[in-house]
C-alpha cells in the first residue's frame, strides 16, 4: 500500500481498498500476541511528535502506546489553546516543532481544518487526531474495525449514530467512512444537534430513538458535551438522556446480535446508564485496545517503519 | 485658471447615455464640456488612447485604519490603493481607534485626509459611542466637521429603539443611516455561511436569517420614520426580496453589495483559506445569482469595495479566529468587470453603481456625472488589459485578497482628482 509518507487529514484521503488494507493489518497485528522476528531497532532512531492543542486523555494515550509498539520515540506537546493565542500562533508551533526534525507528527486541535493548514506548511506527514468538528479519522478507522471484527462485513449493516451530531468530528469521519465501506446510516438527535443539510450526506435522519434504536446492527452514541444545555441546544441533560439516552428500556430493544459503541469518555447516567458497560453487546473497551493497534498500523505505514 | 482636454476618450456614462468617442475639457476643477465625436485641444493635451473615461468611482463603504489601525491601512495608504482602484471618492468606517464618535475625532481624521489623502476622502460617523450599541454619538459636532452618513460599521444596532431614535434624529440633517445587518445572536460563534459546506467541513455556519431579520426590522423602521435608510453590502437572496418589496412600496431605503459577493461562493472555502472569511459571509450560488441580478434591476443601488483591511496577524491564524474582511479596493472594477464579460452584469449597470448611484445616496451633489459643472473626478479604464493580481502589488497595505493570483482582462489605467492625475498605470501614484 502507498501510504508512506502521506498525511491523512480525513478518511476521504483513503479509498475503501486502502481502508480494508489498514484492517486487515490491524487483525493480523491483533492475532500476533507479541512481536516475532520483526527488527525494530531501526525504529529507535524516528520518532513521532504528538501535538494536542486541545485536552485529550485517550487519543494522546492511545497514539503513545500505538507508537511504543513500534518501538518509536514520541515527542509530547501538549499546551493550552489560549496560551498559543497570547503569541506564537499554532503554525508558528508546528513550524518550530518540525525543525527539531521528527519524522511524522500527530495533531488534534480545536479549530476546523488546523491539521490541514499545518499539513501545507511541513514537509513530514501529519496525521489528523481529531480537528474542531470536522475531522476524527483514526476513530472513523477504529470504529469501522471493531464493526468489521464482529461482521466481517459492510454491505447492508444498519448502522445507528446517536447524539450531538452537528459538533462532532467522530460522526463526520464516521460517516463519511461506513458509507464508504457500503453500510446504510441513520442519525439520531433533536433537531438542533442535526447539522443544517445534513440531507446532503446521504443519511436517514430521525428524531425518535425508539423508532429505530430495534433495527439497528450497530448502535453507535456520542458524548454530550455538557455545555451544550447552555448554548441553547437542549432544555436540559435529563430531558436529552429521556429521549435519546440507552435506557433499560432501550437496552432491552437493541438487536441481540448488535453491538453498542461510544468514542469516550461515556456520560455516565446521559448516553448511557451505566448497565450498559456490563452488556456483553457493548465494546466500548475494545473500542479502546482496537484504537492504539489500529494507529500502530497507519504509524508504521505513514512512517515507513517495520511492525 | 489652467484648461486641460482629455481626448481620444472613449467617454462612458450610462446616466446621461453617454457612450461615444470624443473629449473632456476642465477647467480648474472642473468639466467646462464634453464634446462628443471629436477631440478638441485647449489648453494641456491628455491623450486617453480610446480608454474608457467615467465619472471617478464613489465607495460608500471601506476602512481605512487611521486613527489607531495604521499597520492595517493609513488614509494615505488606503487613498493610494483607492486611486488604484479608480475611486476618487471613498466614505470611511468609523471603526478606528478611537471610534469616530466625536466631532473631535473626525477634526482629527480631517486633518489627516487634507494632509495625506490623494483622493477625496469623507469619515462616516458612529452611531453609537464607542460603537457600543447603547448611546448616542455626538451626531451634530460630528456632522459639522464633515460626516457624510452615520453608522456602526460593521457592527449592527442591535437596540432597534436606538436605531428608531437615531433615524428620527437624522431627519433635520439628511445624511443616512448605514447598517450592516446581521442579528448577533444568530451569528453566535458562526465563522462561515450556514450551508453544505460548512457542515462538511466542520465550521460553524451564519444562517441567512442572520442578515433577513435585520432587514426585514430596518425596513419597518424605516417605514416607521420615513428617513433614510442604507442596508449596507447584502449576502441574502431572503433579504433581496424584502428590500424589492419595501421599495416597491417607495420606502426611502437603498442597499449595496460588494464585489466578492456577486463573484464567489461558500465553495471557495473548502480549504479553509482565511482570505474568503468576510463579513457577512460568502453565501451559496443562489444568493450569488440573486445579489448579480438585484445590481442589475437597480434593487440594490450601489458597488461597494467593502475594503477591510488586516494584517498577518490577523489574518494568518487558525480560521475561527481571523478576522474577516479583505482588501479589496484595487480590485473592485476589475473583478466586477469579469461577470459583466459573462454577460451576468451590464456595463452600464457596472459603472452606474459605481458613481451616479452612490452619488445620490449620499448627497454628493457634485460628482458621479460626465458633465459641465461637475468636479473633472475621471476614471480611464482599458478593458483590453490583461492583468493578474498579486496583493504583494498592492497599495494597501493589507496584502490578503480573495483574488489573490486571479486573472483580470479590465484595468484602471488613470485617475483624475479635480482634473489633476493621481494615478497611472506605468508611473503608480503621483503625489
Amino acid at each position: 500500500m502507498a501510504l508512506s509518507a502521506r498525511s491523512i487529514l480525513d478518511v476521504s484521503d483513503l479509498n475503501s481498498d486502502e481502508v480494508f488494507f489498514l484492517l486487515k493489518e490491524t487483525k493480523k497485528l491483533k492475532e500476533q500476541a507479541k512481536p516475532h522476528g520483526v527488527d525494530f531497532s531501526q525504529n529507535l532512531s524516528k520518532s513521532v511528535a504528538l501535538m494536542f492543542f486541545e485536552p485529550s486523555t485517550r487519543t494522546r494515550t492511545s497514539f503513545e502506546m500505538a507508537a511504543f509498539r513500534l518501538g518509536l520515540r514520541v515527542l509530547n506537546f501538549s499546551v493550552n489553546e489560549s496560551s498559543v493565542k497570547k503569541g506564537e500562533t499554532v503554525f508558528d508551533t508546528a513550524k518550530n516543532i518540525e525543525a527539531l526534525k521528527p519524522d511524522a507528527m500527530v495533531v488534534r486541535h480545536g479549530g476546523s481544518g488546523i491539521p490541514y493548514k499545518i499539513s501545507q506548511l511541513i514537509k513530514i506527514p501529519v496525521i489528523n487526531a481529531g480537528d474542531g468538528f470536522h475531522a476524527h479519522p483514526t476513530q472513523a478507522l477504529l470504529d469501522a474495525y471493531t464493526i468489521w471484527e464482529r461482521f466481517n462485513d459492510f454491505k447492508n449493516l444498519e448502522i445507528l449514530i446517536i447524539g450531538d451530531i452537528a459538533h462532532s468530528r467522530v460522526a463526520r469521519s464516521n460517516i463519511k467512512c461506513l458509507k464508504m465501506l457500503g453500510a446504510k446510516i441513520t442519525i439520531c438527535a433533536p433537531p438542533t444537534l442535526i447539522p443544517p443539510f445534513a440531507q446532503a450526506w446521504g443519511v436517514k435522519i430521525s428524531h425518535n430513538l425508539d423508532e429505530v434504536i430495534a433495527q439497528a446492527n450497530v448502535v453507535m452514541s456520542l458524548r454530550m458535551q455538557l455545555e451544550r444545555q447552555s448554548s441553547y441546544q437542549v432544555p436540559s441533560l435529563k430531558e436529552y438522556s429521556s429521549l435519546f439516552g440507552i435506557t433499560f428500556e432501550r437496552l432491552k430493544a437493541i438487536r441481540k446480535d448488535a453491538i453498542i459503541l461510544h468514542p469516550g469518555p461515556v456520560n455516565r447516567g446521559v448516553e448511557f446508564i451505566s448497565a450498559v458497560f456490563r452488556d456483553e453487546r457493548s465494546k466500548v473497551m475494545e473500542q479502546v485496545s482496537n484504537g492504539a493497534l489500529m494507529r500502530s498500523v497507519l504509524l508504521s505505514e505513514v512512517m515507513g517503519v517495520p511492525r | 485658471m489652467k484648461t486641460k482636454t482629455f481626448k481620444n476618450a472613449h467617454l462612458f456614462d450610462p446616466s446621461l447615455n453617454l457612450n461615444t468617442q470624443g473629449s473632456v475639457v476642465v477647467e480648474g476643477d472642473l468639466i467646462i464640456d464634453v464634446i462628443k465625436g471629436k477631440n478638441a485641444d485647449s489648453g494641456e493635451v491628455i491623450d486617453l488612447h480610446g480608454a474608457l473615461l467615467t465619472p471617478g468611482f464613489i465607495d460608500i463603504s471601506c476602512q481605512l485604519g487611521e486613527p489607531g489601525f495604521e499597520q492595517k491601512e493609513s488614509i494615505q495608504s488606503g487613498s493610494h490603493a483607492a486611486a488604484a482602484g479608480g475611486f476618487t471618492t471613498v466614505c470611511m468606517s468609523p471603526q478606528t481607534n478611537p471610534v469616530n464618535d466625536s466631532g473631535f475625532v473626525t477634526q482629527y481624521i480631517q486633518e489627516k485626509i487634507n494632509t495625506t489623502a490623494v483622493i477625496k476622502v469623507h469619515p462616516i460617523g458612529a452611531i453609537s459611542e464607542k460603537l457600543n450599541g447603547q448611546n448616542m454619538a455626538a451626531i451634530d459636532s460630528m456632522i459639522k466637521a464633515g460626516c457624510v452618513a452615520l453608522s456602526d460599521g460593521n457592527k449592527t444596532v442591535m437596540n432597534a429603539y436606538l436605531l428608531r431614535k437615531t433615524l428620527e434624529y437624522l431627519k433635520t440633517y439628511d445624511v443616512p443611516v448605514v447598517e450592516h445587518c446581521e442579528d448577533v445572536n444568530l451569528v453566535g460563534l458562526g465563522v462561515m455561511n450556514e450551508g453544505e459546506v460548512s457542515s462538511q467541513i466542520g465550521l460553524r455556519g451564519i444562517p441567512n436569517a442572520a442578515e433577513d431579520v435585520i432587514v426585514s426590522r430596518d425596513i419597518s423602521l424605516c417605514a416607521h420614520t420615513n428617513s433614510k435608510l442604507h442596508l449596507n453590502n447584502l449576502s441574502s437572496h431572503g433579504a433581496i426580496e424584502v428590500l424589492a418589496h419595501a421599495k416597491a412600496r417607495g420606502l426611502p431605503v437603498t442597499a449595496s453589495v460588494t464585489a466578492q459577493h456577486l463573484l464567489l461562493t461558500e465553495e471557495n472555502l473548502k480549504f479553509y483559506d482565511t482570505a474568503f472569511k468576510l463579513s457577512p459571509p460568502l453565501r451559496a450560488e443562489k444568493d450569488r445569482t440573486h445579489l448579480v441580478s438585484a445590481l442589475q434591476s437597480g434593487v440594490i443601488d450601489c458597488l461597494t469595495s467593502g475594503h477591510t483591511p488586516h494584517s498577518e496577524e490577523d489574518k494568518d491564524i487558525e480560521f475561527e479566529l481571523a478576522l474577516s474582511g479583505a482588501s479589496s479596493l484595487e480590485t473592485t472594477f476589475s473583478s466586477t468587470y469579469s461577470i459583466v464579460e459573462k454577460r451576468e452584469l451590464s456595463l452600464e449597470r457596472l459603472v452606474e453603481s459605481l458613481t451616479l448611484s452612490p452619488a445620490k445616496i449620499f448627497k454628493f451633489s457634485d460628482r458621479g456625472q460626465l458633465k459641465k459643472s461637475m468636479k473633472a473626478d475621471l476614471t480611464a479604464i482599458n478593458l483590453n488589459l490583461a492583468w493578474q493580481v498579486d496583493t504583494n502589488k498592492f497599495f494597501s497595505k493589507s496584502k490578503y485578497s480573495p483574488f489573490n493570483g486571479a486573472k483580470f482582462n479590465a484595468k484602471v489605467v488613470a485617475t483624475f482628482v479635480n482634473g489633476v492625475k493621481v494615478f497611472d498605470v506605468e508611473k503608480g501614484i503621483l503625489e
